[in-house]
C-alpha cells in the first residue's frame, strides 16, 4: 500500500465482481487517498476498467452482473440498498475514453448536470459553467463561442469539455477511463497537465493501458492481472523497484 | 503550455547550483586550513562533506525518478544524463577538499615560501573553474564551458612546476620530506578538482550542443587554440 500521507477518500474491501458465472475481479482491497492521482494499469482483460466502473456503479446497467464485498465512500457502502445512484454519480464523476459531448452548445453541455440536479438560477449556472471550463483549462479557448455546438470542438477540446462537465456538479472523485487514448500527443499532454492541476481539488482515479502515462501523471499505481490486484504502491516505487516479480515483468515488457 | 516536468527539471538545476556553492566553499576552506594550519577549518570541511554527500544522494534520487517516470527526450534527456554526471563530479570534488584539509597538520612548521605561493595560485584558478563550469551549466553557455576546459592547462602547468621545485630541494630531512609530500598531494588534489570542472564543462557542451568533446575529440579545442 502507498504511504498514508493523506486522508483516505475511498475504500474497497474484498470486492469481487461477476459477469454471470465469470469472476472478473477477485477480492480487491484498496485504500484510495484524497487529492492524489491513482492509476490502474495491467494488460487487457485484467479487470482494471471493470474495477473503475464499479466505483460509481456504472456496471449496474449490464445485465447478469453482481458484486461481493464493499466499496466505501465516506464510510458508506455504495452498494447499500438505500444509496441514490444518481447522487453517487454526482460525487463520483466519470470521463470516458472517447469524448462524448451532447449535441448541444458548449455552455449547455457543462450546465447539463447542474440543471438535472435542480440548479435553476441562471447566474449561478453561468458562474459554475465558467469555473468548470476554467478548471478544465478550456475557458480561454471557448469563452467567445459558448453558444456554438460542442461537436465543432477538436478531439482534445471535446475531452476537456467532458472533464468540465464532470467537474460542474462538484464531484469528490473523478474516474477517468483511458481519457487520452484517442488523442494526439499534444492534446494528451494537455490532459496530463490538467490531471496534475485537478488533483489539488479532486481525487482522480485513472485507468490507462499506457504505462508511461501512469508513470507521468499518478502518485500511486495499482497493477492488476487476471482480475487480481497484484501490487499497489507509490508510483515511484512501482516503476523503479516493484515488490512483485509479475509487476516487474509487466512494466519491463517481459510478460508472457 | 508549461509542463510540470519542466518545473521539476528547473528544481534539479537549482539543487545542483546549491550543491556547487557548498563544494566551492569547501574547496576554499580546505585551502585556508592548509595555509593557516587551522584544524578547526579542516573540521568544517569534514562536516561539510557529509552535507555534500547527502545532496548527492538526493539529486541521484531525483534523476532516477525523472528518468523512470517522465521518459525524457532530446535536450531534457541530455540534461538529466549530464546532471547525474555533474552530481558525481561535485561529490568527488568535495572528497578532494577533504583530502586537502587532511594535509593541514602535515604542513605546520617552517615552509618554503616560494612553494607555498603556488598552492593558493592554483587554488584560485581551480575555484574559478568550478564556479565557471557551474555558471556555464546554469546558463546553458557552451562558450563559457569551453573557456573552463582551456584553463585546465594552466593548472597542470602549476602542478608540474611545483613537483619539479620539490625534486630540486637540497638535502631533504624526514620532516621536510613529509611536508613536501603533503604539498605534492595537495597540488594533485587541486589538479583533480580542475579535471572534474573540465568534465562538467564538457557535459555542458553535451547538453547545449549535443556534441561530445572529451577524450580524443579534444582535437577540436586544440584547433581552436591554434586558430587564435
Amino acid at each position: 500500500m502507498p504511504n498514508p500521507t493523506n486522508h483516505i477518500e475511498l475504500v474497497t474491501r474484498d470486492f469481487s465482481f461477476y459477469y454471470g458465472d465469470f469472476r472478473a475481479l477477485t477480492s480487491i482491497s484498496m485504500d484510495v487517498e484524497r487529492n492524489r492521482v491513482t492509476a490502474f494499469i495491467g494488460p487487457s482483460g485484467c479487470g482494471k476498467s471493470t474495477f473503475l466502473r464499479s466505483l460509481n456503479r456504472m456496471n449496474d446497467i449490464i445485465p447478469g452482473t453482481r458484486v461481493e464485498g464493499k466499496v466505501l465512500l465516506g464510510g458508506v457502502d455504495i452498494y447499500g440498498k438505500d444509496v441514490d445512484v444518481v447522487d453517487l454519480r454526482r460525487k463520483v464523476g466519470m470521463v470516458f475514453q472517447k469524448s462524448n459531448p451532447f449535441p448541444k452548445s458548449i455552455f449547455d453541455n457543462v450546465a447539463y448536470g447542474l440543471r438535472i440536479h435542480g440548479e435553476r438560477n441562471p447566474s449561478a449556472v453561468a458562474q459554475r459553467v465558467e469555473e468548470s471550463l476554467r478548471a478544465a483549462a478550456l475557458w480561454n479557448e471557448v469563452k467567445d463561442r459558448l453558444d456554438k455546438s460542442a461537436l465543432d470542438l477538436s478531439g482534445g477540446q471535446q475531452q476537456r469539455l467532458c472533464i468540465a462537465r464532470a467537474l460542474a456538479v462538484k464531484p469528490e472523485i473523478v474516474l477517468m477511463d483511458e481519457p487520452a487514448s484517442a488523442l494526439d500527443p499534444l492534446a494528451t499532454q494537455k490532459i496530463e497537465e490538467l490531471i496534475f492541476e485537478l488533483k489539488k481539488e479532486y481525487t482522480i482515479i485513472i485507468v490507462t493501458h499506457n504505462m508511461q502515462q501512469a508513470a507521468r501523471v499518478s502518485d500511486a499505481t495499482a497493477f492488476f492481472y487476471l482480475g487480481e490486484l497484484v501490487e499497489f504502491d507509490e508510483t515511484k516505487k512501482i516503476f523503479t523497484n516493484p515488490k512483485e516479480k509479475k509487476t516487474e515483468d509487466y512494466i519491463t515488457g517481459r510478460f508472457g | 503550455m508549461e509542463r510540470h516536468f519542466h518545473e521539476q527539471l528547473q528544481k534539479l538545476r537549482e539543487k545542483l547550483t546549491v550543491m556547487s556553492r557548498s563544494v566551492e566553499e569547501s574547496i576554499e576552506k580546505s585551502i585556508q586550513s592548509v595555509m593557516l594550519s587551522d584544524a578547526a577549518l579542516a573540521e568544517e570541511v569534514f562536516s561539510m562533506d557529509d552535507a555534500i554527500n547527502r545532496m548527492e544522494m538526493d539529486i541521484d534520487d531525483d534523476c532516477l525518478k525523472l528518468l523512470a517516470l517522465q521518459q525524457p527526450m532530446a535536450a531534457d534527456l541530455r540534461f538529466i544524463m549530464a546532471a547525474m554526471k555533474i552530481n558525481n563530479d561535485l561529490e568527488r570534488m568535495g572528497d578532494h577538499s577533504v583530502n586537502i584539509a587532511g594535509y593541514s597538520k602535515s604542513l605546520s612548521g617552517p615552509r618554503s615560501v616560494r612553494l607555498m605561493e603556488n598552492i593558493p595560485k592554483m587554488a584560485r584558478i581551480v575555484r574559478d573553474m568550478v564556479s565557471e563550469s557551474l555558471a556555464a551549466f546554469v546558463e546553458g553557455d557552451a562558450g563559457r564551458a569551453r573557456a573552463v576546459c582551456l584553463k585546465d592547462d594552466e593548472v597542470d602547468r602549476l602542478d608540474d612546476a611545483l613537483f619539479k621545485d620539490i625534486l630540486n630541494l637540497p638535502h631533504p630531512d624526514s620532516e621536510s620530506v613529509s611536508r613536501s609530500l603533503a604539498m605534492v598531494l595537495i597540488s594533485k588534489n587541486l589538479e583533480r578538482i580542475a579535471d572534474l570542472s573540465t568534465n562538467i564543462a564538457e557535459e555542458v557542451i553535451f547538453i547545449v550542443q549535443a556534441r561530445t568533446i572529451k577524450h580524443h575529440s579534444e582535437l577540436s579545442l586544440i584547433e581552436d587554440r591554434r586558430a587564435r
